[in-house]
């Protein structure tokens, strides 16, 4: 067997520009769980040892390290855990496919704004929603974390693109508040 | 324009691929005359008032959604998934 090295998709270190911090998440096994017809409730039972159920579209749960992000119709990401087995639903391991990055600070919706056309006030975006949203021009699964984060989950090819999109947006913001000051 | 997915809400029209006319969704049977496929190939009205229409969310949760509108005021009176019609 080769020597396989398992390399992060992103091996930038955080940058922090104009309040907003910029980092590389590893958030562990993803899966994508997509009910079958008929699924539902054997996959709610499947979930419940997990203190988790199966999210509402816009949505996301966290039980532990355990978290379940809702992407699609009749499916979700199961994050941070080894999956259990699931009846009821098709299971595919996603974990190599995505890149996290995080977006923290009292900036980061400001920042969010410069690339994505959704409302993302706190009002219209509280803690616990998720969104199948566009980054600019690449999709992305979008989470709320926090009162001042957010994570972003992009197709990990294009995790050094997404990088570059908002780094450039943290400069942008820093030179806007060097004007002010 | 704003089109209001079902699953996601109100999402601008930039995360959105037009297709065309619904009439995509009704298949002719494999072996119906060569009219009713050159029907549903090629043929298309071009209405001046309401019409319906299939989109794709492409930057949001990959549904194709039939959108119903008005061509005239450019009223959207309704979006429904259309795997949720499929399934009936």
């Amino acid at each position: 067997m080769p020597e396989l090295i398992a390399k992060a998709a992103l091996e930038q270190a955080p940058l922090t520009k104009a309040g907003v911090t910029l980092a590389a998440v590893e958030i562990g096994p993803i899966t994508s769980v997509a009910v079958l017809p008929g699924g539902a409730k054997a996959v709610a039972k499947a979930l419940k040892p997990l203190g988790l159920s199966f999210p509402a579209p816009n949505t996301w749960a966290a039980k532990g390290a355990a978290r379940i992000v809702w992407t699609g119709r009749d499916q979700a990401f199961l994050m941070g855990v080894v999956p259990p087995t699931l009846d009821g639903v098709a299971v595919t391991d996603q974990s190599d496919g995505w890149a996290g990055l995080s977006l923290s600070g009292p900036g980061a919706e400001a920042a969010l704004a410069r690339l994505v056309a959704l409302d993302l006030r706190a009002a219209a975006f509280p803690i616990g929603s998720a969104a199948r949203v566009g980054l600019n021009h690449m999709s992305m699964v979008l989470l709320r974390v926090a009162e001042e984060a957010f994570e972003i989950y992009v197709f990990r090819s294009m995790a050094r693109t997404a990088w570059h999109e908002l780094a450039e947006v943290l400069d942008r913001l820093e030179a806007r508040a060097a004007l002010k000051a | 324009m704003r089109l209001k997915c079902p699953l996601c809400g109100d999402r601008d029209r930039r995360e959105f691929y037009y297709s065309g006319t619904d009439d995509y969704l009704n298949r002719p049977a494999a072996d119906a005359p060569l009219s009713a496929w050159d029907d549903h190939l090629h043929n298309r009205t071009n209405p001046a008032g309401l019409t319906r229409d299939l989109w794709y969310h492409e930057q949001g949760c990959a549904q194709w959604l039939a959108v119903t509108r008005n061509t005239i005021t450019h009223e959207i009176m309704a979006v429904d998934l259309v795997a949720k019609e499929r399934a009936k």
